[in-house]
């Protein structure tokens, strides 16, 4: 849907047209972007189901999942069955237990996402990697799940 | 409660840096007050914190990331961080200090010796 610009010659130097006009571009903006959009600046997924991104290149699987503040030891990583079960726990801070609260925003309590992998991976061969609160965990495939190029014989 | 910075650069060019807000949560202590701000992807040197005036912002930049591959499923945003936040003039802002883990942002904010209750001694 677009909206069509009408500008007049007298108009278009006025100085508070530029923000006007910017005004014009959200709305059409807000017409126009994918729903995508609009779950990413909800609270959705945060906290109990925290987002998550899966890769895939011809050698790997690669998992992404945003759990900031989160001790290594209370992170779980399972595979069973073809799907990979990342669930832990965050736990609050003693040190301000006896603290006055002006502002509580933050998840505390236990999480869990789930992902099918959509082909065999070698499961002695997965390595996850804790950073800045990204939990990335990379999945090798098996052999016989990697792309394979088949020759063609014209006869 | 995501912010839209506007720049006008040199050439009259508008950018529009898009942010999201931290979850944070506040607490106050006898000392001072803390807060936390949840940024994930942003590590020690993605954190800017500024004071102006009374008011402290705080902005967090998610370190680039190789992609690998192709995306299958994709919930995560690139989006940097951002959030703003009035201080109470009790604070001793000299003493502020800042302290990233795993994408946990905690600064303290002690409160000027001043304010805190203290007994004053009769000659």
């Amino acid at each position: 849907m677009n909206l069509i610009r009408w500008q007049t010659p007298g108009l278009s130097n006025w100085a508070g047209f530029g923000r006007l006009s910017s005004l014009r571009d959200e709305i059409e903006q807000l017409f126009e972007a994918p729903l995508a959009e609009f779950t990413r600046t909800s609270q959705l997924l945060s906290g109990r189901t925290p987002a998550l991104d899966l890769h895939e290149d011809k050698d790997n699987f690669v998992v992404k999942i945003e759990v900031p503040g989160i001790k290594k030891e209370d992170i779980d990583v399972t595979l069973q069955d073809g799907a990979l079960s990342i669930s832990g726990e965050r736990k609050s801070d003693e040190k301000f237990e006896d603290a006055k609260v002006y502002r509580s925003e933050r998840f505390f309590g236990s999480f869990q996402r789930t992902v099918s992998l959509p082909a065999p991976v070698a499961a002695d061969k997965i390595k996850a990697q804790y950073k800045d609160g990204v939990l990335t965990v990379t999945l090798p495939k098996t052999e016989e799940a990697k792309p394979k190029q088949i020759n063609v014989q014209v006869n | 409660m995501n912010t839209t910075v506007e720049n006008q650069t040199a050439n009259n060019h508008l950018t529009r840096d898009e942010y999201v807000a931290p979850n944070v949560d506040i607490f106050e202590t006898t000392d001072g007050y803390v807060l936390q701000a949840e940024m994930p992807g942003v590590g020690k040197d993605g954190v800017e914190i500024t004071l102006e005036e009374n008011e402290i912002t705080i902005t967090g930049r998610r370190t680039p990331e190789t992609v690998d591959g192709e995306a299958l499923f994709r919930e995560r945003h690139n989006a940097d961080y951002r959030r703003v936040f009035e201080l109470d003039p009790a604070i001793d802002t000299a003493k502020i200090a800042a302290k990233v883990e795993q994408g946990l942002l905690t600064v303290t904010l002690p409160k000027s010796e001043r304010v805190k209750p203290r007994k004053i001694s009769v000659d």
